[in-house]
């Protein structure tokens, strides 16, 4: 698998995502400026959370306007596989490359803590080395998760199986003390129609190392190795 | 600018008349009012430390891994492998009072750029908070407004924010207390200091542009609050943390090639002390065209573009003939770039505005006749020892269940679960352990952080609440396994022009300069933050400590959560049950009297040795400094944080009373969990470095017991964690 990591001014966490998929692919991903317009030939694209353009005017609403942008819809259109974790999921929304919106949290504040996912989906590339019903750790750390989509939306997705994980207890049960921001169905990550672009609000690359205390992301950055390889 | 000087304008500045009898002489004739505002920024007690120059001296600043002590934007300290780590802490208290998610995110802003200036990169944000107490009307908003700062800046930047501290009292309720610190990590080989050097070479000036915020903050932050105080909410600055994060970027890539001489940040008093410092370290002068500085409002005078501390913005000076190659990556980042002036021969800061001479300053004599106070002070009375016996007995459990839920021991959860404590990816333990713990990206060595220290000693004895501040840091590295290697300082008190306040600040230093000279643990960067009163009254003194350590391999750190049932508990060091100025009495017993514990320095060093031999060895399961709430509150600690709730039961011994022994604070304690196989060599270990060692119960069980009562882990957890979320959710009365 060939990988590329966008760089937007303000990104954060591109680093760490680069960290977890060398650690999974066995080389370095190609690091992308958001001004640069064209990509190297990769299987995949990760989008990394941050805060690009300062979070301005609307998280990620900016950056789903740089000009690398246009060649990721491009090449996504034509079956590429993108990765928006955190603001990188907002990016996604924005660009239109996923359905839906991520608001303000529900408290109105930043929360950074381990929460608990219900797998909903592993017949993805992103996920195919969890189980479906499967309840991993991932962080996240983020003030505007709260997922909304419209209900006819909302119904289409679950028909078709877009809703990648959902905040739930240590149980796996799916409750609204689960749900740390208030997000729509406790929906954490969703895909599009043909399962080749996730986002997600946690932070795979964050549990991806024994070393900080668990490696439930590490299976994310495997399940595209073994996809894509 | 035609501006009359008059009496009226000096004092408005902060000038004594004396003062302004020195600039006459200097300048051999009347500064204009740009010359004057310079002045007064330079001397500002912020900016010159006039008051505690003389004190701060006599610190320790030296040992073989100091690569860098006081005096350069941050103190640099050797780990090895060719790498340093820089690191300070600064207060923004009066601003934060003020306005406190500016006061607070620029508080963060500032400490960021004392570091990265120096050639790192920050891996760690710490800070120090203390409000009023929680029924002041203010509290609430203070707390939510600069903790939802801090994280505002430190999350967007990309830094984590990885532990700190916070309490409460209403000393605090005029005058609040942020004390930020970063740490970053560098080459050693590649480190950036402040002199500038080569006469000719551009001044650059990068980052963002100029505004007129913040004028007299340097100003502000030397003087008294009064009721008017709210007024001056114009002089804080606004933060773009965004624009920061452009700017470490900008600045790690430029130093990265090898163009630049000399780099300082703007940071109280910009421009003026920026290049002021750079030029007098350097032994040159410097000639500003004041026209060339972006600026983001029109019509700005000099005199408002030296002392605007508008944010994010830094000063350079470039080798001749680089400047195209630093300008390249800052357009890259999108960030203001312009060469301002040149350095000179001939030892005066000359300004230009509108092609006119504005100011002209001789810059040596203006720094060195920089005024320095012997002021008077008093040694504070000695308070009487509290004889433990005296106190009333209360049932331990309830006093326990009191003390875990009262506002400095509950669970700051609600404050760090708003901080992005997990951002790069190395923070291998969070916040709520004794000290942070970051990984060196990329090695197995790690550094340890803690900020520490406990006003309340200090007011009972400043000397000795020095001594414990530095101690205390100490401990809580040790208590990870890392080895404590230096400080930094973040020194708040009230008005120095009183004896007793200068009394406070003259002994602190002392006490704090003898633990650190007998700990081995140089102070090697800091911060004096003065005239923290309101209307008259002093805030507790505040010596807050930034403890920064090293562990050689981050797999062998201890943690403080219970591990397993049917281990022993041993308790290192002696316990006498010292009840004086401790937290029992403040809050059980309503008393906040009496000496604080003593420290004895040589074995708090033989305490944490062995500790670190043993977490080293692997023979411990976990590992707690036993500090505020005495040894069952330790305990009580180890319990919640064990993710199965593992509880205890205590033996206490017969030779102190059942009280004094659980909540006592005698100083040069810690609390192990040991297995039974690790057990004997344990002892045998305290035995060697002459460190009373004492097994005091047994872990298991849901409940921690002790005296014959019992209280289960769940609800000293559910307690714990309850006090923040409902004082901050208005769900505690405030009246």
């Amino acid at each position: 698998m060939k990988a590329a990591v966008i760089v937007f001014p303000g990104s954060n966490c591109d680093r760490d995502v680069a960290v977890a998929l060398e650690a999974s692919m066995g080389a370095k991903p190609h690091m992308v400026w958001h001004r640069d317009t064209e990509l190297p030939a990769v299987d995949l694209v990760v989008v990394p959370g941050g805060f690009s353009y300062g979070d301005y005017l609307r998280c990620g609403a900016m950056a789903a306007h740089s000009p690398v942008m246009r060649e990721v819809k491009a090449r996504a259109a034509k079956g590429m596989r993108v990765l928006g974790i955190c603001n990188g999921f907002q990016i996604l929304t924005e660009a239109g490359l996923l359905p839906g919106v991520l608001m303000r949290n529900r408290d109105l504040k930043f929360i950074c803590r381990d929460v608990h996912l219900r797998v909903e989906n592993d017949r993805t590339d992103f996920c195919r080395l969890y189980r479906t019903g499967d309840v991993v750790r991932f962080p996240i750390a983020h003030a505007e998760g709260n997922y909304s989509v419209d209900p006819r939306t909302l119904r289409d997705m679950e028909d078709n199986g877009q809703i990648a994980f959902r905040y739930c207890g240590p149980d796996g049960g799916v409750d609204a003390a689960a749900n740390p921001n208030g997000a729509l169905g406790n929906i954490a990550g969703i895909t599009n129609e043909r399962h080749t672009v996730l986002g997600l609000m946690p932070h795979p690359e964050r549990l991806a190392d024994e070393g900080l205390g668990g490696s439930d992301g590490r299976l994310m950055f495997d399940s595209l190795v073994e996809a894509l390889s | 600018m035609s501006t009359q000087i008059t009496p009226e304008t000096v004092a408005a500045h902060g000038i004594t008349p004396d003062e302004y009898k020195l600039i006459l002489d200097i300048m051999g004739r009347e500064p204009n009012i740009t010359e004057l505002g310079i002045f007064s920024v330079m001397w500002s007690e912020h900016c010159s430390y006039k008051s505690s120059k003389k004190w701060l001296k006599t610190l320790p600043t030296e040992a073989p891994w100091v690569i860098c002590g006081p005096g350069e934007n941050a103190g640099v300290i050797d780990i090895g492998d060719g790498q340093a780590v820089i690191f300070k802490m600064e207060s923004h208290n009066h601003p934060s009072f003020i306005e406190p998610y500016q006061g607070a995110a620029t508080g963060v802003g500032g400490i960021l750029r004392d570091v990265f200036t120096m050639g790192a990169r920050p891996i760690a944000n710490m800070n120090a908070l203390r409000f009023g107490e929680p029924k002041h009307p203010k509290t609430r908003h203070l707390v939510a407004g600069v903790v939802a700062g801090i994280g505002g800046y430190g999350n967007c930047v990309g830094v984590p924010t990885v532990g700190g501290e916070t309490n409460f009292h209403p000393s605090y309720n005029g005058n609040i207390l942020v004390n930020a610190m970063t740490v970053g990590l560098a080459d050693k080989d590649r480190i950036f200091y402040s002199a500038a050097a080569g006469v000719g070479n551009p001044v650059v000036y990068v980052g963002s542009k100029t505004g007129r915020d913040g004028i007299h903050g340097a100003t502000m932050a030397s003087a008294e609050f009064d009721e008017k105080s709210e007024e001056k909410r114009p002089t804080v600055q606004v933060g773009d943390p965004f624009t920061e994060k452009l700017l470490i970027e900008a600045c790690l890539e430029l130093m990265a090639t090898d163009v630049i001489v000399a780099i300082q940040d703007m940071g109280a008093a910009g421009l003026t002390s920026s290049s002021f410092e750079m030029a007098s370290k350097g032994g040159l002068g410097v000639d500003l065209d004041l026209d060339l500085v972006p600026m983001r409002e029109q019509g700005m005078s000099a005199y408002e573009i030296m002392l605007s501390e508008s944010q994010e913005r830094m000063l350079m000076i470039l080798k001749p003939g680089k400047e195209d190659v630093a300008r390249a990556i800052f357009e890259k980042w999108e960030l203001d770039f312009a060469i301002i002036g040149r350095l000179t021969d001939t030892g005066r800061m000359v300004l230009k505005r509108h092609g006119a001479v504005v100011a002209d300053l001789p810059i040596d004599p203006l720094a060195q006749a920089s005024p320095e106070y012997d002021r008077p002070w008093v040694t504070p009375e000695k308070r009487p020892v509290v004889d433990s016996a005296s106190i009333a007995d209360h049932d331990p459990i309830d006093a326990l269940k009191t003390l875990i839920a009262c506002p400095d021991l509950a669970s700051k959860r609600w404050i760090w679960e708003q901080y992005d404590h997990m951002v790069l990816c190395d923070t291998a333990q969070r916040p709520g352990g004794d000290a942070a713990v970051v990984r060196v990206h990329g090695t197995k060595k790690a550094i340890a952080i803690t900020t520490d220290v406990t006003p309340r000693y200090c007011l009972a004895d400043p000397y000795e609440g020095g001594r414990q501040a530095v101690a205390e840091a100490y401990r809580n590295l040790s208590a990870v396994g890392a080895l404590p290697l230096a400080v930094t300082d973040n020194l708040n008190f009230g008005n120095p022009q009183k004896p007793e306040i200068m009394g406070q600040i003259v002994e602190a230093i002392r006490g704090m300069g003898q633990a650190c000279r007998e700990l081995d643990f140089p102070v090697v960067s800091g911060n004096v933050s003065l005239y923290n009163e309101t209307q008259g009254t002093a805030i507790l003194p505040t010596p807050t400590i930034g403890g920064v350590g090293l562990l050689a391999d981050v797999g062998t750190m201890a943690t403080l959560a219970f591990k397993a049932a049917g281990h022993s508990i041993v308790l290192l060091g002696e316990t006498k049950g010292w009840l004086g100025a401790s937290l029992y009495l403040r809050e059980v017993c309503g008393r906040e009297d009496g000496a604080p514990p003593p420290v004895m320095l040589h074995r708090e060093r033989r305490a944490g040795e062995l500790v670190r031999r043993l977490i080293g060895d692997g023979q411990v399961a976990a590992c707690h400094d036993v500090s505020d709430g005495g040894v069952l509150v330790a305990v009580a600690e180890m319990a919640i944080a064990s993710d199965r709730l593992i509880g205890a039961t205590l033996d206490a011994p017969h030779t102190v009373a059942l009280t004094a022994w659980c909540f006592g604070e005698d100083q040069g304690r810690y609390v192990l969990e040991v297995g039974d196989d690790d057990l004997a060599m344990v002892l045998e270990a305290a035995a060697e470095h002459d460190v009373a060692a004492r097994v005091i119960g047994r872990t298991g069980g849901p409940a921690i017991g002790v005296g014959g009562q019992a209280v289960a882990v769940e609800e000293l957890k559910a307690r714990n964690e309850g006090w923040l979320p409902a004082f901050m959710g208005g769900e505690i009365a405030q009246h």
